[in-house]
């Protein structure tokens, strides 16, 4: 087995510097392939460098360690292992609750040497007796869909009031479109599209902002960029990576849901 | 004993409230007359006791006689006069119901005026109603009040009328001057608890703890650094909780715990914070409600800054514009989200425009806007007038 190679995500750099001379002494055969300092790098730097390990700090900019997770989650490719998570934060009743539920690997800042000893050990026993493939990321997924559901990580936030109409602006006019003529919403950079059947709008908020002020139960998140209409989907298509192709009524396109959201498909 | 008791039978009028609503005169009176129930029993059989010794004493009878009839008169002038309170507030709420108006407790029925016909019926009813019930308790035949010409009748219906008066001015007094100590508490308590919300919000753990974190690995790392940053966590702790108790601190000193705060910020944040200061001399030793912008630059911080990769600056400023002071906080980060409401609303927020309406009225003012040149970010603009910020009381 070749040497075991982790990521570090955090934001703060002494603690990305602390955490790597943690790391150096307690496990002096791991190798550190980068740190990184957003949410966005992890994510990428992740998917490039294939790393065993994965520290993410949780509140980190761009996006946080949890989204990261998500959208490595998402595009892993099949052929590799998923590396093994471990979440980093300071202080986070809820994300900590979720952590315990769901036995993930976590750590709380400051992190004291003897529980990252533990941590390690824990991590070096599973890496060595690493399941199949298969099995290790379904475990995540699982582990992914509890900590992003409502009753994850972002349990306790205050309620958001429901949207009834999208108003799309464009230059002086403002156009109103009723949630129900919504087909789909697409995250497109900082903003997002806003489809239906006849055309599509783009309106600047982002899809995290917009997606507690809409009913789950009438729009399905099937990526994490994607939310679309239950009732305006027709078919769902699953490949044998585990994607699901899902066809539309009224639009022509296809879309694509992830692993994470594949389970939301399936036969009565 | 009993005339405790007969003075309790009165307590309790004879139209018990309706369960209403917390906010009719109805419910305030009867809140006030149960409030004061117990002192004011104490006070009527003193007085009561009073009148029968001073009668005793003039006409040389006995006592025990006196002592009846002036607790009898005593027990009617008081119930007619609550009763009649009670029944005026009842009265009040009906006739607000009647025309569609909301209930309301701060009318004419459950204020202070409301007493006055209730004094007047008991002055007129309850010297005969007490006579009646004295001479049937002693079996004694006392002279018809209507006969004025009666030199004991003049002198009975002016020691009623006197004692009525003495005693709803007494009171009246010792109800006004608990329901303002009432108000005074209250106020007292909502100091309190403010100043436990604003301890809370800046004591934010989040923020607590991840300092702490860096603290730690600096320690080992650069230990001249590490008790800088300590010294810097020190004076930030010591002012938070100072400022819960001073009312007003010089604008330099305002400008250094800022500092202190940011500092932290920036051992936190390494190269992605810059910060920028700029307090003119003739300004530094202005007072200022103490911390008035940490919860501003905390949103620069928090809103700003951390969710931007790149970092970017944070800027405070006070500058005299005519005899306004003007300070203003801004930062190039991530800026208002375009509803622009989500800042606006946020605690930090709120509780600085409280502060300034409570201090200096409508006379001081914050805005809160993107701060519209090629930078971007969120702009705070806070303005006190100048002369008030050298003495906010006056």
């Amino acid at each position: 087995m070749n040497t075991p190679s982790c990521l570090i995500a955090e934001d703060e750099p002494l603690l990305a510097a602390g955490l790597q001379a943690d790391l150096a002494a307690l496990w002096p055969t791991l190798c550190v392939l980068a740190t990184v300092g957003d949410g966005l790098s992890a994510a990428a730097q992740a998917l490039a460098l294939r790393p065993d390990l994965c520290f993410l700090d949780i509140r980190m900019p761009g996006q946080s360690g949890l989204e990261a997770a998500q959208a490595m989650a998402e595009d892993w490719p099949d052929s590799e292992p998923f590396p093994l998570l471990v979440f980093v934060t300071a202080y986070d009743q809820y994300a900590l609750q979720a952590f315990e539920a769901q036995a993930v690997d976590y750590l709380v800042k400051p992190v004291d040497r003897v529980r990252l000893a533990a941590c390690l050990s824990r991590l070096q026993a599973r890496l060595a007796d690493r399941a199949p493939k298969a099995d290790a990321m379904q475990l995540a997924l699982q582990q992914l869909r509890a900590l992003l559901g409502p009753a994850g990580v972002t349990a306790g936030a205050a309620p958001v009031p429901r949207l009834e109409v999208i108003q799309a602006q464009v230059g002086a006019v403002v156009h109103l479109v009723p949630l129900s003529e919504v087909l789909y919403f697409e995250a497109a950079d900082k903003y997002v599209r806003v489809v239906t059947a006849e055309r599509e709008h783009l309106i600047r908020q982002s899809l995290k902002e917009l997606l507690p002020q809409l009913d789950p139960q009438i729009f399905w998140q099937v990526h994490r960029g994607t939310l679309v209409q239950a009732r305006a989907i027709s078919t769902a298509r699953r490949d044998e990576s585990g994607k699901v192709y899902l066809s539309l009524r009224g639009r022509a396109e296809t879309l694509v849901a992830s692993r994470l959201y594949a389970h939301l498909f399936k036969g009565m | 004993m009993t005339h405790r008791n007969t003075h309790k039978v009165h307590t309790p009028p004879a139209d018990p409230p309706e369960p209403q609503g917390e906010g009719t005169a109805l419910a305030t009176v009867w809140l006030r007359l149960r409030q004061h129930a117990v002192r004011k029993i104490g006070f009527m059989a003193v007085l009561c006791v009073s009148i029968g010794l001073l009668l005793a004493a003039i006409d040389g009878g006995r006592l025990a006689v006196k002592l009846v009839y002036s607790f009898a008169i005593g027990l009617f002038c008081v119930s007619i006069t609550d009763a009649g309170r009670l029944a005026l507030a009842w009265l009040s709420d009906r006739t607000r119901r009647a025309r569609g108006l909301p209930a309301s407790a701060a009318g004419f029925a459950a204020g202070w005026a409301g007493v006055l016909p209730g004094v007047l019926l008991g002055m007129v009813l309850g010297p005969p109603a007490g006579i009646t019930l004295a001479d049937w308790l002693t079996g004694n035949r006392s002279p018809s009040l209507l006969q004025f010409d009666s030199g004991a009748t003049r002198f009975t219906l002016a020691i009623s009328v006197i004692a009525t008066l003495a005693s709803m001015f007494v009171l009246s007094t010792m109800e006004r001057l608990a329901s303002a100590r009432a108000l005074a508490e209250a106020a007292q308590r909502q100091a309190a608890e403010h100043q436990l919300r604003l301890l809370q919000s800046q004591l934010e753990p989040h923020m607590l703890f991840n300092t702490l974190a860096n603290l730690r690995v600096l320690i080992t790392l650069d230990p001249p650094r590490a008790q800088a940053m300590l010294d810097r966590l020190i004076a930030f702790l010591r002012a938070t909780l100072q400022a819960s108790r001073t009312d007003q601190h010089a604008l330099h000193v305002e400008f250094e715990r800022l500092a202190d705060y940011l500092a932290l910020m920036a051992v936190r944040m390494g190269p992605r914070l810059s910060v920028m200061f700029d307090l003119p001399e003739a300004l530094r030793t202005l007072p200022v409600p103490p911390l008035l912008l940490q919860s501003l630059v905390e949103n620069c911080i928090h809103h700003g800054l951390e969710p931007k990769v790149e970092g970017g600056r944070v800027e405070v400023r006070a500058q005299a514009v005519g005899d306004t002071l003007r300070l203003t906080v801004r930062d190039t980060g991530v800026g208002l989200p375009e509803a622009g409401a989500v800042r606006e609303g946020s605690f930090g927020i709120t509780q600085v425009r409280e502060r300034l309406a409570t201090l200096y009225g409508a006379r001081a003012g914050i805005t809160i806007t993107a701060a519209g040149d090629a930078e971007g970010g969120t702009l705070a603009v806070l303005t006190l007038p100048m002369a008030m910020a050298m003495n906010p009381t006056s």
